[in-house]
């Protein structure tokens, strides 16, 4: 059993398909107890498949694991009662209240206050006052709040967030991340994914899925060194012109604008700095030897495994 | 590649006929939705089909092979003859002979048969005589379509049948009195048969629509999703949508009987706790039947169209607009699967007959039967995960 040591979620060789098309590829992950492990990938990469399979809404087509030491082909009906779960969609009763959803969610996990814990929970969340508002009619930033709230009042030992923070303005998000990260030191594993890199730079470890399969994992600093990646980030005159010149030049592996920069990235040293030899020599132009960001690693990531999956 | 002076060949905007352009875009557009909502484009062709074979085959206004039962109270020649010549107009078919008027009264009572012929003591011996007796016909006239026919062209066919016989000379003249029972409604108003058969067409209709869109709504709002990812079983699932809409038709069936009472003066001989009983296990059949819907279909619209598709044949198979004992066999038999053929038995039996659960034995078990079969597929069709 992983359940003592300190793992929350164990799973091996995961692969699932639809319709002939494999979502997820022979993937496998570990997660620690108490940590929050961010979840990236592109779109339709399998995040969200992935976090199904874990909370039982979806069974594998191989691969095995454990979740919260239950195993997640026999056990779904013990992980369910663990494990919070945050859809990427609005998932609550939009025609119901505030606090009619509170305490539906109560209820249906047999809590034995069901009214006391949707009040103590409105409280928590800032929303007393509203507890009689339609939870349909919530701006984007507190739906957020309220579904993680009817997440969390059960007490879970594991919370599954499938973008939680789309569309949310950011002081809303960073008081969500606030919020998990108060959760997380309470004990509860957090797994959530996302799209932004702020976020991603906030989780204790994290991963990087693509087509299906996890191509890098570990915490951020361990992510951007083993993607051996060196960037170079230019500033000056006309870099959209020496962006499409770079573009498809041996070792240019991503050329990427930020703002009124210009991240020029590759795996092979030596040929970068080959092909960006006659610009450097050229003036108007500075170029600044620096770190890759963790997303020129995610997006020199995304395009390398394009190659080799699709 | 920023500058873009003139559009390449084939992409310039068109101004003339943009009325015609965009409804040809919306129409393309329409069409290729038509063709992937595959129960939809099925509706198309099996409503249209099935309302045709209803309609064409299985519906008779002028019903024969009625079922009926004889009194019989003397076994002779003449009484024999006397049936052989009823059986022969084709109306009717005996399917029970007694002895004993209480179990003759049961069989009207239950809805066995339709009709009973009762033929008294001493009958032969009373034509010998030239005294005239009365062969007496009951007919079960709750639904007064069905027993009118046969009851109109009674006498004369009795009479042609039994000119052979020796009984009757030439000029024919009848030896005995047929005497024609409407029971149940003698006045044959309609609005007592359609009043009780309105209860369960109306319960039919919105039990069968309030569940058949409920999992389908839950889907379509993506709240399902949450709710299957949540410790809750499907049983418990099916109880919690189906208990609130058993007393939404509780209240529906009292408004309608209410109103029937009160403004028709259709009666309700029979026990008001049975009716309530039976309406209730009526009102959870239909609920089961449209949670089992909404866990075979895909989405709202297809919800409504099957039970339509179900909501049809009820109206036409149940005896409601058309006589029961009228339709050939295997429509008969497709009406036994359908839970409002024996709720329009029980409701009729119970407010024009005054009817007892005795009587009702074999209609309540079709009704407890249905029920459970729908719900047993709705459990195990019931979906606990999203694959």
């Amino acid at each position: 059993m992983s359940n003592g040591n300190g793992i929350a979620i164990d799973v091996k060789g995961l692969t699932k398909s639809f319709g002939g098309r494999e979502v997820v590829h022979d993937l496998s992950m570990q997660v620690k107890r108490g940590s929050i492990y961010g979840f990236l990938g592109p779109n339709g990469s399998g995040k969200t498949t992935t976090i199904r399979i874990l909370c039982g809404l979806l069974t594998p087509d191989s691969g095995e694991g454990t979740c919260l030491g239950y195993d997640i082909r026999r056990d779904a009906e013990k992980i369910k009662r663990q494990v919070g779960y945050m859809t990427q969609r609005f998932s609550l009763y939009q025609d119901l209240s505030v606090r009619e959803n509170l305490e539906f969610v109560a209820r249906l996990y047999g809590l034995a206050d069901a009214r006391g814990a949707a009040r103590d929970m409105i409280t928590r969340l800032g929303l007393s006052g509203r507890e009689e508002q339609l939870a349909g009619e919530l701006s984007g930033g507190w739906k957020q709040r309220l579904a993680l709230g009817a997440c969390t009042l059960p007490n879970p030992q594991l919370l599954l967030l499938d973008e939680p923070t789309a569309g949310v303005d950011p002081k809303a998000r960073r008081d969500f991340w606030n919020e998990i990260h108060a959760l997380a030191a309470d004990g509860l594993t957090v797994l959530v994914s996302t799209h932004y890199m702020d976020e991603a730079e906030r989780c204790h470890e994290i991963a990087y899925i693509a087509y299906g399969h996890l191509l890098a994992h570990g915490t951020v600093e361990e992510v951007i060194a083993k993607s051996a990646l060196t960037t170079y980030t230019v500033t000056g005159e006309d870099l959209n012109g020496l962006a499409a010149a770079l573009t498809g030049k041996p070792g240019v592996d991503m050329v990427a604008p930020f703002g009124t920069s210009l991240h020029v990235s590759g795996r092979d040293v030596a040929a970068l700095e080959d092909s960006i030899a006659p610009w450097r020599a050229k003036g108007g132009l500075h170029w600044q030897k620096s770190q890759p960001s963790l997303e020129d690693v995610f997006i020199e990531l995304m395009g390398r495994s394009k190659d080799n999956f699709q | 590649m920023s500058v873009v002076d003139r559009p390449a060949p084939g992409r310039e905007i068109r101004e003339r006929f943009g009325f015609l352009r965009r409804s040809y875009a919306m129409l393309i557009k329409e069409f290729i939705q038509l063709r992937r909502d595959r129960v939809s484009f099925a509706m198309i062709v099996m409503l249209p089909v099935m309302q045709l074979m209803l309609f064409g085959y299985a519906i008779n206004t002028t019903p024969h092979h009625l079922p009926s039962a004889v009194l019989l109270q003397e076994d002779s020649d003449l009484t024999r003859s006397i049936l052989k010549a009823l059986e022969n107009t084709a109306y009717f078919r005996f399917l029970y002979e007694v002895h004993d008027v209480d179990d003759f009264d049961n069989l009207l009572k239950s809805g066995k048969v339709l009709f009973g012929v009762e033929i008294p003591r001493g009958f032969e011996r009373a034509v010998r005589r030239g005294d005239r007796p009365a062969l007496l016909v009951a007919a079960d006239a709750t639904d007064p379509v069905a027993a009118s026919a046969a009851l109109g062209s009674l006498g004369m066919v009795v009479q042609t049948a039994l000119k052979h016989d020796l009984f009757i000379g030439d000029p024919p003249e009848m030896p005995f009195e047929i005497r024609a029972h409407a029971r149940y409604n003698p006045a044959a108003a309609s609005s007592l048969n359609i009043v009780p058969g309105l209860v369960g067409t109306i319960l039919t209709m919105t039990m069968l629509i309030f569940t058949a869109l409920s999992v389908t709504r839950e889907v379509e709002r993506g709240t399902m999703e949450s709710l299957l990812s949540m410790p809750i079983k499907p049983v418990e699932v099916m109880f919690g949508k189906i208990v609130p809409y058993v007393l939404v038709g509780f209240v529906q069936a009292f408004l309608i009987i209410g109103i029937g009472v009160g403004l028709f003066g259709v009666p309700v001989l029979g026990n008001l706790i049975l009716l309530a009983l039976l309406s209730t296990l009526f009102i959870t059949t239909n609920l089961s039947i449209g949670y089992t819907i909404s866990t075979v279909v895909q989405n709202q619209l297809q919800a409504m169209q099957m039970s339509m598709m179900f909501f049809l044949p009820s109206i036409l198979l149940s005896g409601f607009m058309f006589p029961f004992a009228g339709m050939p066999t295997w429509a008969q038999y497709l009406g036994e699967c359908l839970p409002l053929t024996h709720y329009l038995r029980i409701v009729r039996a119970i407010m024009l007959k005054g009817a007892t659960m005795e009587n009702l034995r074999f209609d309540a078990l079709a009704l407890g039967v249905l029920m459970l079969l729908a719900m047993t597929i709705a459990v195990t069709r019931f979906r606990r995960t999203l694959d």
